[in-house]
This record gives structure tokens, C-alpha cells and sequence, in this order.
């Protein structure tokens, strides 16, 4: 079995990834997506390939590179199905809506004027996000009207087009934290509370990591999220509403693992690997089905 | 331990026997954040600025 591991740059867990392959005698190329020059008419040169695992850290480029590599019929995890909906949260929550999946209440505007209006039904706080973004960029909580028309006037005027489409969200009154869960192929492998005294929980925002109990409805409430998505290699992004319970707020498709290996203990890099051998054997449907190994159950 | 050239400050950085190409490193010195962008010799680059669509 031969894979490439496609990748931005080499961080922590790009390296953890890189050394499990290793360790489970998986011959493994990594591969710098800065140096890659697809030709569409001969795309011979990645049929040595079993499968690629995408680690690119941009969205637009991982959407073009698993196209690429699906049109090769080589397997990619995460696919692009995968990818294109959990690197936009439009897509993201009409997913998860359509499947039943609790989350934050939504509302989408393209305009100032129809946002102001969102914003002035749904009542302060509203949280503007960006549909395309991560690590909590352009995250802006609007406590009034005050705000909402400065913040929107700066996007109107400043931002690109992609910042012309308004996603607003209520603002979830969590307790100081958020939950992160990871699912791997069909299994919930770590759970992580992300502590904040800030309202954006990132651990990219300063956010401190500690276990978080895996209960059944947790568990279940993240499987069914990483099944609507399409499964494969998620971080669920999940907030504790007072009233109304787990909510899921986002699935990251290519997700930073190293503070939830630390908090949690748990091996990420080998169930990764465990699973793309799976999906290489088996397929992408019969890898969500296959069992835990031995070593970790 | 082999050890690189800090390309913003200067100061000598250590790393790994089995540094990777393109692997993000920390000056311990200045704590610019560096790519290694040649094993041999090594040589670091700064790292890009993180762009509008990176992330998770």
C-alpha cells in the first residue's frame, strides 16, 4: 500500500501522521502541495497511489486538489464532498438541518440592509461569521444595532465578495467553553472541552483543552453529524445551550488534533491511519463499518 | 543535533535529525515561525502569512 500524504506544510500532526504510516510498514510520500502541477490529460504520475490524504490548509486549494484526485479515481480523505461542505458553514448547517441534527438557530442575508433586518429579528447578541473561514477569524459578536451597522458597512466596503454573504447566528449563552469531538471513519475516537473566558472558544484563539466525558448523547449526536456530512476524518464542533442542549456548531474537515491527543490521551494519528488502510481494503461505505482494532479496544 | 540560521534574527536554530522538508519550526530566539524549505543545506524561510481561507 503506497500513500500520499498531501499537505501544506509539515506541522505536529502532518508529522504524527506521517510516522504512524510508518510504524504500521505503510509506505508513505509526503507531498507538498506548493509544488504540485496537475497535468488533466495525464494524470499517470498519482496511480502509484493507493489513496491521498489531504491535509492541505486552504480550503479553495483542497477543493481543487481532491477533484483532481477523485477524477483519477484515486480515494481522498477527506473527499470532496466532504471538504466542500465543512469549509462552508452555508452548507454546513443546511446539512445538518435537512438531517436533523440540533443547531444553533441560522439566517442568511446578501445585503446590508436584509442582514440588519436578520439581525433585528433575531435579536442582540447575533453572531456574524464569514461562510468561508476557521479559526475563528472574522468572528464578530453584535451586541446592538449600533454594531451590526459598522461591522456590516465594513464588510460591505472592505471585504471581498466572499464577505458579501452574511451568516448570522444566535449567540449561544455557553458556559465558557465549547466541546470538540473527533470521529474517525464510523467511530467517536476523543472528546475535549475547549476552555475560553473569551466567547470564541478556538484553542487557535487561546482556548485550553481538557477531557471531556464521551456520554451517549454526545456520542450519538456526533456520529449522526459525521454521517450526514459523509463521514471520514471530523472535528464536531459542539455547544452547550442552557435550555436547548448540544448544539452542533461546526465539522472541521481537516482538523488540528494536538491539544485533543494531549487532553485526552488518545492515539488520533493510528486510528487515521487504521482507517484510510480500511478505506484502501474496503472501500469508503465499508470503512465507516469496520471494527475498532484490537490494540486500541 | 544539526541546527540552521534563523533568517530573521540570526540565531542559530536546532532541530531534529529527521527534520522534514517544509516542517514549521519556532526560532527559540526571536520566535519568528520558519519553514524549512531546504535539508541540505538547511536552510529556513520565514512562513507565509496565514491566508483568508487556511485553517480546519
Amino acid at each position: 500500500m503506497q500513500i500520499a500524504l498531501v499537505c501544506s506544510f509539515v506541522r505536529a500532526e502532518e508529522r504524527w501522521i506521517y510516522e504512524a504510516f510508518r510504524r504500521a510498514g505503510v509506505t508513505v510520500d509526503m507531498v507538498n502541495d506548493r509544488s504540485i502541477v496537475v497535468d488533466l490529460d495525464r494524470l499517470d504520475g498519482w496511480r502509484k497511489y493507493d489513496a491521498v490524504v489531504l491535509r492541505s490548509l486552504g480550503y479553495w486549494r483542497a477543493l481543487h486538489l481532491a477533484r483532481c484526485f477523485e477524477a483519477l479515481g484515486l480515494p481522498v480523505i477527506n473527499p470532496f464532498s466532504v471538504v466542500l461542505t465543512c469549509g462552508n458553514k452555508l452548507l454546513t448547517t443546511l446539512t445538518l438541518i435537512r438531517a436533523g441534527i440540533p443547531v444553533p438557530h441560522t439566517r442568511i442575508a446578501f445585503s446590508v440592509d436584509a442582514a440588519l433586518r436578520g439581525m433585528d429579528d433575531m435579536g442582540y447578541p447575533v453572531v456574524l461569521k464569514p461562510v468561508v473561514g476557521s479559526w475563528g477569524r472574522l468572528i464578530a459578536r453584535l451586541n446592538d444595532r449600533d454594531a451590526a451597522e459598522a461591522v456590516l458597512e465594513h464588510r460591505d466596503t472592505l471585504g471581498a465578495f466572499v464577505h458579501h454573504i452574511y451568516y448570522l447566528q444566535e449567540h449561544i449563552p455557553k458556559p465558557n467553553r465549547d466541546i470538540r469531538v473527533i470521529v474517525v471513519g464510523g467511530q467517536v475516537v476523543a472528546s475535549i472541552y475547549r476552555h475560553s473566558d473569551h466567547w470564541i472558544t478556538n484553542t487557535a484563539r487561546g482556548g485550553r483543552a481538557t477531557r471531556c466525558p464521551l456520554t451517549p448523547e454526545l456520542h450519538d449526536l456526533c456520529l449522526r453529524t459525521a454521517m450526514a456530512i459523509g463521514g471520514g476524518i471530523l472535528a464536531i464542533d459542539v455547544f452547550e445551550d442552557p435550555e436547548r442542549g448540544l448544539l452542533v456548531n461546526e465539522v472541521n474537515h481537516s482538523m488540528e488534533f494536538r491539544n485533543a491527543m494531549e487532553a485526552s490521551g488518545v492515539d488520533i494519528p493510528a486510528y487515521i491511519v487504521d482507517f484510510v488502510q480500511q478505506v484502501v481494503r474496503y472501500g469508503w461505505e465499508e470503512a465507516h463499518m469496520a471494527p475498532v482494532s484490537e490494540s486500541r479496544s | 543535533m544539526a541546527s540552521g540560521v534563523c533568517p530573521v534574527c540570526a540565531a542559530s536554530v536546532p532541530v531534529a535529525s529527521d527534520v522534514l522538508l517544509h516542517e514549521l519550526l519556532t526560532c527559540p530566539e526571536c520566535g519568528a515561525e520558519l519553514e524549512v524549505t531546504n535539508l541540505s543545506p538547511l536552510t529556513f524561510e520565514q512562513a507565509p502569512q496565514v491566508e483568508e481561507d487556511w485553517g480546519e
